[in-house]
């Protein structure tokens, strides 16, 4: 595919976490089958069929029927990963989401493959940075967004044994372990990767990493920044969100769109309830064309520019 | 006596849900009438005479499933649904009043039968081919049919469907396809035509059978027969607005909804 980035070390690329864990789940529980649009290569699932060949269905290039199939198979009994580019999983197959997965509350695991802005150059089209605006009204749908490889295992061993739909969303861009003692995976719970009290970054996914970096630097300007794992987009962790408003000052980052989005869904939040500034870090709408490494640092996604962010927030905050 | 005439007791129950789905239509002044009427042998056929269920149990893992694609013809399904036993009949009266489980498109989470939630149309054939590959996969013993409507058959995720059904010879599958030959506005033909939809499923990899679809002796057999080495393709010739008159081919009875004295009328023939 477009981009084999070489992996920095001690940064690695979720989908091995993805796959190795769906065949532990798969040994475990015989119900678990993946679905797929000839998408076996990009979704890392080569072991997986390997291994269970019977248990991988590739309804080919046909995003409408693999969501339909994905709750047919759930209406017969498994419990099916439908895994693709999460461009098309999103987009191609939203009413398929909408009807057949949300509304019809089937226990089907939704995985989006490469979101955000995986396939850079490839441009628009294959960018998924739309399907937190897409997704965040269908309210049955949990959405998990990890932020590295070991928040990946545990959101699909999680998936695997919830009932109900749920979205993961995947990143094939290399990240870190965060570095957080004792964590425990709560679906619905902010994780604090970092603590303070002067201002709030709020992230998710393959930007948690970036945010970390960001309070760090400013922490050297006198400034704590609390930075929030934010992995589940739906339901928002409304509690974590009244304690960020309680800073004064909030900065969202994510690898989407900001209109709709994780910033989106913040904004609404507090505007409602608690209002603070908020400044969003993320993408305004149709990219220009470039890698994925020059389109993050172009658009703010660096600790840089999230480092700025904050301090524009902090120069709005009251008081 | 019916019992041992399968055939009678499909008629009966066929008339008792065209009088039930028409007075639950003018009750709600909404619904979805011609379309109900084409469909509503050819349901009283599978729940009457094919399908293996229990209305007691209707999450029973082997049950045979129904998965009613065209989801407008809810007058159709919710009566037949009733007559099965699956709900009381009198929730019937209640057909789309505030707070129904019986909304205008059925909903699985309202009601227990309805296998999954439709209206957009080109949704349920591709659950159907879902729920045939788990079968497969399980070596289950339960069959799949689903309706479209034929002017269902425009979406194209029934030809994605239609592929892989062929491409995985899913026998446990039976399409069965209202050919009414009327969509909302106009025929189908008119629109954008079906025809020759037999030579096009014989391409996709199934075996096809034509049938009247108002003929529930002829409906028992190809439905009731017991899987090939194809999935099954039944085009049911059918009328829309089947057994009233003046509704009878008039595509305006798609969604039409009858005065009094239609209505009065309608029940007059409907004996």
């Amino acid at each position: 595919m477009a981009h084999a980035a070489p992996v920095a070390a001690g940064m690695a690329d979720c989908r091995e976490a993805w796959v190795k864990t769906l065949i532990e789940v798969a040994e475990a529980d015989p119900r678990v089958v993946c679905v797929v649009n000839d998408s076996v290569g990009s979704s890392k699932l080569n072991a997986f069929q390997k291994q269970f060949p019977d248990r991988l269905i590739n309804v080919g290039i046909a995003e409408q029927l693999m969501v339909g199939v994905g709750a047919g198979l759930a209406n017969g009994g498994k419990v099916p990963f439908v895994s693709a580019a999460s461009c098309f999983l999103t987009s191609r197959s939203l009413e398929q989401v909408k009807a057949d997965v949300a509304y019809a509350n089937f226990n089907v695991k939704l995985v989006g493959q490469s979101s955000g802005i995986a396939y850079g150059e490839l441009g628009a089209t294959h960018h998924s940075i739309e399907d937190f605006a897409w997704l965040r009204p269908l309210t049955t749908i949990t959405t998990i967004v990890p932020a590295d490889p070991w928040e990946t295992a545990e959101a699909v061993k999680w998936a695997a044994a919830h009932e109900g739909p749920v979205y993961l969303r995947l990143s094939r861009m290399p990240v870190p372990n965060l570095d957080v003692p004792d964590r425990k995976f709560q679906p619905g719970k902010a994780e604090v990767v970092r603590q303070g009290d002067d201002v709030t970054i709020i992230a998710c996914g393959t930007t948690v990493h970036l945010a970390v970096q960001a309070a760090d630097a400013l922490k050297a300007e006198g400034i704590a920044a609390r930075v929030l794992n934010f992995s589940t987009i739906n339901p928002l962790d409304e509690a974590a969100l009244h304690a960020a408003a309680a800073t004064g000052a909030i900065v969202t980052v994510e690898e989407a769109g900001v209109r709709g989005g994780l910033g989106g869904a913040v904004s609404e939040f507090t505007a409602a309830n608690t209002p603070v500034p908020v400044e969003k870090v993320g993408f305004p709408g149709f990219l220009p064309t470039g890698s994925t490494e020059w389109l993050f640092k172009e658009f703010g996604l660096s600790p840089e520019g999230i480092a700025d962010a904050a301090r524009r927030a902090l120069a709005r905050k009251k008081g | 006596m019916l019992k041992n005439d399968p055939v009678a007791l499909i008629r009966e129950k066929a008339l008792w849900m065209r009088r039930t789905a028409f007075t639950m239509v003018h009750r709600a002044r909404a619904g979805h009438p011609g379309g109900d009427f084409s469909a509503t042998d050819i349901m009283a056929t599978l729940y009457f005479g094919v399908m293996k269920y229990d209305a007691k149990r209707p999450d029973w893992a082997d049950r045979d499933r129904f998965i009613m694609s065209k989801g407008h013809a809810t007058g159709a399904l919710y009566s037949a649904l009733a007559a099965a036993g699956y709900f009381p009949e009198d929730w019937l009266p209640t057909y789309m009043q505030p707070r129904s489980l019986l909304n205008g498109h059925p909903n699985r989470n309202y009601l227990p039968g309805i296998e999954t939630n439709t209206g957009p149309l080109g949704h349920g054939f591709p659950v159907a081919v879902g729920i045939a590959i788990a079968g497969q996969l399980t070596g289950a013993s339960y069959r799949t049919y689903v309706l479209t409507g034929d002017g269902e058959q425009q979406e194209g995720s029934n030809w994605e469907a239609a592929m892989l059904s062929g491409h995985r010879k899913l026998v446990n599958l039976t399409l069965i396809i209202d050919r009414n030959r009327l969509q909302q506005g106009t025929g189908t033909e008119e629109t954008s035509g079906l025809d020759p939809l037999d030579e096009k499923y014989r391409a996709f990899g199934w075996e096809v059978v034509e049938v009247d679809g108002h003929d529930p002796a002829a409906l028992l057999a190809v439905l009731g027969a017991a899987p090939g080495d194809k999935p099954r393709c039944v085009i049911a010739n059918t009328v829309k607005g089947k057994g009233v008159s003046f509704m009878e081919n008039v595509a305006s009875w798609h969604h039409g909804v009858p005065n009094d004295d239609q209505y009065a009328q309608a029940m007059k023939e409907l004996v």
